[in-house]
């Protein structure tokens, strides 16, 4: 079955899709787990479809400043992978590899900002390993990019993308907990319409 | 004062003193138009700039070219004289830098609305625009002020 738009997955097709992000998260947070040495967990993965103002409103208050790392897939799969870190898992991830220090959002010191660009590199790397491993893919990342701002000025990014094709976008998305506690962070697999074709192709649900 | 929120890819308009609020503005822009005697005001949030070159259903308030023209009928529409009409626009970021290979959608935003406000002939008085950062914006109908608020450079109104 071809697919035009996101609106045509069928439901065997999301349940993959979900399978996907498991998959790729599941990865990325053993890579986080063992950086650290803390006990990192997940929840079950979110498919959705969304339109553009419930996908800013899905990811929470729009005016909140986050950090977000953005990677660029290219190869098989095309597409974006979302980072978004608060401030709390931010500052957990920083002092712990690089000791305690006083850390602020709002005046990010450059070691720590690159800190969390690799953190958001061996993350993503280890997110789209899986998932090409699994497909039997080639999917080239980019180098991360990493930028502090408002949530809803950062989701405008893969937003305007997917918006040149239609009204709607597909974000395949997992919350990650750190010890136990639901320390706000989202990790956001987001495909063209085309790679998902590929994609499901590959896995034998097209 | 009523606050009236504009979503992405939206356009509203008030006729009464209202506080008209769009959030988190990055690439995007918000353009603010108003007719100052009789207090019609209007904003939209644009997200891409030309509807002409992408095929699509057809949502007019997505694009910059017809989204203003939309704000402007509206206004037209409640009364408001267009020798009257003047704008103040912000957004328009370039979020990410370099990685981001939209091709800098910000800068084209913010050039097409510009080049569709002058077709229109409503001057720009103020404006807020490029750099790398997001702006959440609050416009005054009532004395045509505009709240620029941004998480790391402060804020400013224009």
């Amino acid at each position: 079955m071809a697919i035009e738009k996101y609106e045509d997955l069928n439901s065997v097709q999301l349940d993959v899709l979900r399978e996907i992000g498991n998959i790729g998260s599941g990865n990325a947070a053993t890579a986080l787990a063992q950086l650290l040495s803390r006990f990192v967990d997940m929840k079950v993965p979110e498919v959705c479809l969304l339109g553009f103002q419930q996908a800013m409103e899905a990811m929470g208050d729009p005016e909140n400043t986050v950090v977000g790392i953005l990677i660029r897939l290219t190869g098989d799969v095309e597409g974006i992978i979302m980072f978004l870190l608060e401030e709390p898992f931010a500052k957990t991830i920083c002092t712990t590899l690089m000791g305690d220090h006083p850390f602020s959002l709002l005046e990010l010191d450059p070691s720590d900002m690159s800190v969390l660009n690799e953190i958001g590199n061996i993350m993503g790397g280890s997110y789209v390993n899986a998932i090409a491993n699994i497909a039997n893919m080639l999917i080239d990342i980019s180098v991360p990019s990493l930028t502090v701002d408002m949530l809803g000025a950062i989701m405008n990014v893969p937003i305007v993308e997917f918006s040149q094709v239609g009204d709607k976008v597909l974000m395949i998305a997992e919350q990650f907990l750190m010890d136990g506690v639901e320390i706000h962070s989202k990790m956001l697999l987001i495909p063209t319409v085309d790679s998902l074709e590929t994609l499901l192709e590959k896995l034998g649900v097209c | 004062m009523e606050k009236i929120i504009v979503g992405i890819s939206d356009v509203k308009t008030c006729r009464e003193p209202s506080e008209l609020v769009t959030y988190a503005l990055g690439s995007c822009v918000g353009i603010c138009m108003r007719d100052g005697v009789n207090g019609v005001s209007g904003m939209a949030h644009i997200m891409l700039p030309d509807s002409t070159a992408i095929q699509t259903d057809g949502n007019r308030m997505k694009f910059a070219d017809t989204g203003i023209e939309l704000l402007y009928n509206e206004l037209i529409k409640l009364g408001a004289v267009h020798s009257r009409l003047t704008a103040k626009i912000a957004g328009g970021a370039n979020m990410f830098g370099s990685v981001s290979n939209t091709m800098n959608i910000g800068e084209r935003n913010v050039i097409a609305t510009k080049k569709q406000l002058e077709k229109l002939g409503v001057p720009i008085t103020a404006e807020d625009t490029g750099l790398d950062y997001g702006r959440t914006i609050k416009f005054n109908s009532e004395d045509g002020s505009l709240l620029v608020m941004s998480s790391l450079k402060g804020n400013k109104t224009i």
